[in-house]
């Protein structure tokens, strides 16, 4: 659509959202007068029945864990999606074999930028660890932990070589990942069908609330999702960078 | 100012939308859509919103005290999931149309042939 045409539609449409606007807002609770009853059922009785004390955590990976799952499964569509549009195509080859290696490290990095960022890559791994093991206590869990994990090979980027990103995170152990993620969450769901006779319901124990270890299967759904996060994230930005980086129209080699 | 958090929210909305009409280029439509995104995070955590509320972790507080709504805390974070689905898709879709058709610009797209 040209843009005369998109900005004629929005001059016909403005008015119309402005009207929609005002009449949606006018009707929404006064800031801090939230008056839904869910919310305030899930803070009364989740400690008590679930043992876990992130409220978030609670109810993404055990009251709502079944939303969860198709939530998964719209990443894993995604990036089966994005690795589908950022294929190789027929007239394209990829560089990158072992003896450029120098070639593709970006300019402008720095001695002491190489060397903290390779330090910072099991920094942020262990951080990311930490978030995913300790959803179902503090904030954090699968999804935020995940793509923290996502950041710690990223980091290898920033040293300025990207062929060492992709020998420490190699596309196919990213694809099993995120694959393995997806299925273990579908997975764990079936072990409440099989061990408490209803799909995605906790049969773990539930622990002392406060410890590492309580939640039930929290902490099960946590690491599922990480482990998804953490492929499906490394996965489209390896796609990206590849695109960017090695892969050339055949007339355009040197 | 109690109504100001619905204003950024109105205002991220308005802004993003805007970006997505007038823009020449399709990176910044994307990225102009990801802002439109991000304001419905702010009006769902304004929504959840209790006066003097504390975040919805039980760890080491009175069992009394007012704590905000998680539910719409729980909706914010599928909101970040699929944007982030999003944008990387859409983006996909500028690299092979800059591929196909040399230009970002919308207005360069043509009907695909052959």
């Amino acid at each position: 659509m040209s843009r005369r045409a998109r900005l004629g539609l929005f001059a016909c449409a403005g008015p119309a959202l402005a009207v929609v606007l005002v009449l949606g807002f006018r009707g929404l609770p006064a800031f801090g007068h939230y008056h839904g009853v869910y919310g305030l059922v899930v803070n009364g009785v989740e400690l008590s029945l679930r043992h876990a004390t992130d409220m978030v955590t609670a109810l993404n990976f055990d009251l709502r864990a079944f939303d969860t799952l198709g939530e998964e499964f719209i990443l894993f569509a995604a990036v089966t999606g994005v690795a589908l549009l950022l294929r190789e195509l027929r007239d394209e080859s990829q560089r990158g074999s072992a003896a450029d290696d120098g070639a593709h490290s970006f300019s402008g990095a720095s001695d002491g930028l190489r060397g903290a960022s390779l330090l910072l890559v099991p920094l942020i791994v262990a951080l990311g660890v930490y978030i995913v093991l300790h959803g179902a206590l503090t904030p954090g869990g699968g999804f935020q932990g995940g793509l923290v994990l996502a950041a710690g090979p990223l980091a290898a980027l920033l040293a300025g070589r990207y062929l060492a990103l992709k020998r420490l995170a190699p596309h196919a152990a990213l694809e099993v990942l995120d694959a393995l993620g997806a299925a273990a969450y579908a997975l764990l769901g079936l072990g409440g069908l099989v061990f408490a006779s209803i799909y995605v319901k906790n049969f773990l124990p539930l622990g002392i609330p406060g410890h590492l270890l309580s939640g039930g299967f929290m902490a099960l759904n946590s690491i599922a999702v990480g482990l998804e996060v953490t492929g499906a994230f490394l996965l489209t930005w390896t796609e990206f960078l590849d695109q960017a980086l090695l892969i050339r129209r055949r007339s355009e080699r040197s | 100012m109690s109504f100001l958090p619905y204003a950024v929210a109105v205002w991220l909305f308005v802004a993003g939308l805007w970006g997505v009409v007038a823009s020449r280029n399709l990176v910044r439509t994307v990225l102009c859509l990801s802002v439109v995104q991000s304001s419905t995070y702010v009006l769902l955590l304004g929504v959840g919103y209790r006066s003097a509320g504390r975040a919805p972790i039980v760890a080491d507080v009175p069992v009394v005290s007012k704590l905000v709504d998680p539910t719409v805390q729980v909706l914010v974070l599928t909101d970040i999931v699929i944007e982030a689905t999003v944008i990387a898709l859409l983006l996909a879709l500028v690299v092979q149309a800059h591929k196909r058709f040399g230009s970002v610009d919308p207005a360069d797209l043509r009907p695909l042939r052959d």
